[in-house]
């Protein structure tokens, strides 16, 4: 057989192609990239000031003739202008809060995994003890005791977050300790620290990058309830949450003041869920028919 | 008329890659009674052609052609329809007895709903039956272990019961699909012994698929070899043994270990990989892996009777 | 029945495992109190330095914080929280005896209403694989897990009560009508998990060798189904019940603030929000147990359906 025609594909590339194919995935992937762009850019190009309150304008349903494209609120505040705002923080508190519990989550799992033994059984004890915890609670017990401060919320929600991060990570790890590339680095003597650096991690950002994107969309979410319950971020400062919280108490006089901050957090969810999956699907072959 | 006539029997998969054509025309005949042997690789359709008479393909998969039990064409009942058959006339044990029966039931569950389906037995009926079925199989204390789970039961216990509940309706036909592949050796043996007594005393036709030339020898009369989901000879056990025409043949037969070897002749093991069955090759499937082949390979040759039934699709003339 | 010995052996392991996480989970909760910056009685006014002693040595408050915390552990023994800081009268036991009906009957409701439709819509669709009922439904699915449920409740509110008139806005008085809406509100995020989380093993397991085997027995499709793979289907649902309550928990606090729901997720936010210590302290500690006897009854009842797990442990 002619071997000619045969190119090497790595298998990102295989799950590149997988990815792309997955329509769901791609479309919500260019939402949130525009959605990103727009929340970052949009305020600066706004006639309005985020806090700025135009008197002559309350409540005011949306319209172009005012400027008000999404309406304002009870004192005159534009919809719009609070919605790509609260973005921001929305946004921002997704990706950190993603990030601390990576790193915690990956550290924690991998060192746990690849020691095994002893050393894993109580690390994971531990998880299992933490994760029996109604978390939500003491994310709020939290917020009660130290007062709300925008990174408390990103530490006290990272670091509740790894858990399942961690879980993942030591269960990858485990079958990776056990496949020949790093038994022959063992034979070689490469030390402990390097086979986790440079053979085990790399080969659990598969599942790391899956789960982080599943992670974003949670870390959203636990924002957007605490600031809805009034336990999250604090005026003038706004997030989604605390919009659609705002919105809900006008709900029947001015319907807008939801819905349209409502929305946008639901379709960003919904992105990043069908990215997740998306990702999941591509990287995860097993189930390739 | 054959009890099971098959003909032109075609399976082919949609793949994301293409049409997998896995089985392109088997024919065979069989007759209450008879023991046959499909061999080939894997890969090579017999097992495939095997689930598409059974109507068990996976859903990427579909069949054409005809497969005649007594008169009707499996091919084209419904699935209520052939669920009559199935089971009941026909009968199929798996090659993976750890995982082919549900873990979630017990032994007793899984036979019983055999009979008091096909059979209407009420339940007692139905255990009393199973019982005698599995003392059948030698399964010591079946009163006992009827109501075990699968997973108390060792790898050839399995296959047993998997046997016994083949044989439960007293099927026509028993589709045998690698039945001992999973197994150790000794066990394999008593598999093979169990089915060939089993095959005397209820004449019950087998259709053994196995890629293992070794263990046809004891248990079948006829052998159908397939490569790349054709049929490419077929005789009976002593044809194929003593006088086989196909290359292929020849090589599935060198491959076979024997005691009897040169010492340090090593195996011979057929060189290459079977063809790819997204985009097979014109001429003869095994064209590139036969040190034999010759210009006339370039085009596919036909099935000929080469005397006494015996079927080869090679050119080679058979003085050669 | 051969397992039970089984079971009984899982469950004692299991049980013993539960103390440490209660252990942790009272420690926590007492220490991230007590050291909250301001007490529950400096919030609005210093009061005389005598009535202050007073209410200290009513609560134990001048104690070393070590004796507190045992005597809390003590008193946890014996299920009681003690008197609560703010509703002066009331301790926390008769507060959560007040609360906790009504959120697990809302809850209740929500989980049973979950559990039931969210394995038919990941039954159907498994069933239905790649075809429209299984695209549109796990598309829905999808959705219900995406919109938080403080969207979905002010937009429920909108069209059932506001604009359709159908049902009322909020409020309780353990009346049908006035359940409807909550329960729904409660149970469509969990009904989505169930409905994918059903379809996903519903689907792997029909792809299993023992399905096949099944259906080469000539079995009817329904039977294939009901008898054959519902049951190992299903088992992964089942170990999702004790995140699912955990979940509605949460969400009860929404849920409960949204419709004006006297539960106990109202008494939690208004107690978090006034300090009161130890109602806090006591829900908290009232869910974490009531959390970890779940995951325990859930883990019980997966090992009970699965004869693989009494087999090994019998062992």
């Amino acid at each position: 057989m002619e071997l000619g025609d045969v190119k090497g594909r790595s298998p990102w590339e295989d799950a590149w192609h997988r990815l792309l194919k997955n329509r769901a995935a791609v479309t919500s992937a260019i939402i949130m990239g525009v959605m990103v762009v727009v929340v970052v850019l949009g305020p600066m190009l706004s006639p309005w000031e985020g806090d700025f309150t135009d008197w002559d304008h309350t409540f005011s349903p949306p319209s172009f003739a005012t400027g008000h494209w999404f309406g304002t609120d009870a004192v005159g505040r534009d919809i719009l202008v609070r919605t790509l705002e609260g973005g921001r923080i929305s946004l921002l508190v997704g990706l950190v809060a993603t990030l601390v519990s990576l790193a915690i989550g990956v550290t924690y799992g991998s060192v746990a995994g690849y020691y095994g033994g002893y050393t894993d059984r109580v690390m994971m004890r531990a998880v299992d003890i933490v994760y029996a915890m109604p978390f939500m609670f003491f994310v709020i017990l939290l917020m009660v005791v130290f007062g709300r401060n925008i990174f408390l919320i990103f530490v006290a929600i990272g670091a509740i977050n790894w858990l399942d991060m961690a879980r993942i990570v030591r269960g990858q790890t485990l079958s990776l300790k056990n496949t020949e590339f790093v038994e022959a680095a063992q034979a070689c003597g490469v030390q402990r620290r390097d086979i986790i650096v440079r053979h085990i991690v790399p080969n659990l950002l598969g599942v790391v990058i899956v789960y982080a994107t599943l992670t974003i969309p949670q870390v959203i979410l636990v924002e957007s309830f605490l600031s809805f319950l009034g336990l999250g971020v604090q005026e003038p400062m706004s997030s989604w949450g605390a919009l659609v919280n705002d919105g809900a108490q006008d709900l029947e006089s001015a319907p807008w003041t939801l819905i349209f901050p409502a929305l946008v957090l639901t379709v960003t969810l919904y992105c990043f869920n069908y990215i997740g999956d998306g990702l999941r699907d591509a990287l995860d072959p097993k189930d390739r028919l | 008329m054959a009890m099971l006539e098959v003909r032109n029997l075609q399976v082919g998969f949609d793949t994301p890659e293409g049409e997998v054509q896995a089985v392109r025309g088997i024919d065979f005949d069989l007759e209450a009674g008879d023991a046959l042997a499909i061999v080939g690789e894997s890969g090579s359709g017999k097992t495939q052609s095997m689930l598409a008479l059974m109507g068990l393909l996976a859903e990427n998969g579909h069949a054409s052609g005809e497969a005649r039990f007594r008169g009707r064409d499996l091919m084209k009942l419904s699935p209520g329809e052939l669920n009559q058959y199935r089971g009941a006339k026909i009968a199929m044990i798996f090659q993976d007895p750890m995982t082919s029966l549900n873990p979630y039931l017990n032994i007793e569950k899984q036979m019983i709903e055999v009979v008091m389906h096909h059979q209407g037995l009420d339940r007692r009926e139905a255990r009393a039956h199973a019982i005698e079925m599995l003392r059948a199989v030698r399964i010591p204390d079946p009163e006992q272990r009827i109501r075990q789970y699968p997973h108390e039961y060792s790898g050839g216990m399995r296959q047993r019961v998997m046997v016994a509940m083949g044989l439960l309706c007293e099927p026509d036909i028993l589709i045998a699909d690698e039945p001992t592949t999973a197994l150790d050796v000794t066990v394999q043996a008593q598999i093979n012994q169990l089915m060939a007594e089993l095959r005397r005393s209820s004449n019950t036709a087998i259709v053994l698929i196995t890629h293992d030339l070794g263990v046809v020898a004891g248990l079948c009369d006829r052998v159908l070899v397939v490569y790349a989901g054709r049929v490419v000879e077929y005789g009976t056990v002593e044809q194929i043994y003593y006088q086989p025409r196909h290359p292929y043949t020849r090589g599935l037969l060198a491959s076979v270990p024997r005691l009897d070897a040169v010492r340090g002749a090593g195996l011979n093991a057929i060189p290459g990989n079977p063809p790819n069955l997204l985009d097979l090759p014109a001429g003869c499937s095994f064209r590139q892996r036969c040190a034999e082949a010759f210009e006339a390979c370039g085009e596919e040759p036909a099935l000929r009777d080469l005397g006494d039934g015996h079927l080869s699709r090679c050119h080679l003339e058979p003085e050669q | 029945m051969t397992g039970h010995a089984g079971i009984l052996r899982h469950a004692i392991q299991r049980l013993l495992g539960v103390i440490p996480t209660l252990l942790v989970l009272v420690t926590i909760a007492f220490f991230l109190i007590r050291v909250a910056p301001g007490g529950p009685f400096d919030a609005e006014k210093a009061l005389p330095a005598e009535i202050q002693a007073n209410l200290n040595v009513k609560y134990h408050l001048d104690e070393p914080l070590v004796q507190q915390y045992l005597r809390y552990l003590g008193q946890i023994l014996t299920f009681d929280f003690g008197p609560s800081f703010q509703y002066k009268d009331w301790t926390v036991n008769e507060l959560i005896g007040e609360g906790f009906p009504v959120s697990l009957t809302v809850g209740g409701l929500a989980m049973l209403l979950a559990f039931v439709v969210g394995t038919v819509i990941g039954v159907t669709a498994a069933l239905r694989q790649n075809t429209a009922v299984d695209y549109g439904s796990m598309g829905f699915a999808m959705l219900g897990i995406s919109i938080p449920n403080f969207v979905i409740a002010p937009l429920l509110i909108l069209l059932f009560a506001v604009f359709l008139g159908w049902l009322p806005a909020g409020g309780w008085d353990w009346s049908l009508n006035r359940m409807v809406l909550p329960v729904i509100t409660l149970a469509l995020p969990v009904i989505a998990y169930v409905a994918r989380l059903t379809r996903g093993s519903m689907i792997e397991v029909l792809h299993s060798n023992f399905i096949r085997t099944a259906r080469a027995k000539g079995l009817p499709e329904r039977a294939v189904i009901l008898q054959h793979a519902l049951k190992p289907a299903l088992l992964p649902v089942i170990s999702f019940m004790g995140p699912a309550t955990a979940g509605l928990i949460t969400g009860s606090v929404i849920v409960e603030r949204i419709y004006a729901i006297p539960g106990l997720g109202s008494y939690f936010v208004q107690g978090a929000l006034n300090r009161d210590y130890t109602l806090v302290m006591g829900v908290v500690i009232f869910y974490g147990l009531l959390i970890i006897l779940l995951n325990f009854t859930v883990d019980m009842l997966y090992a009970w359906l699965n004869p693989k797990i009494r087999y090994d442990e019998k062992r």
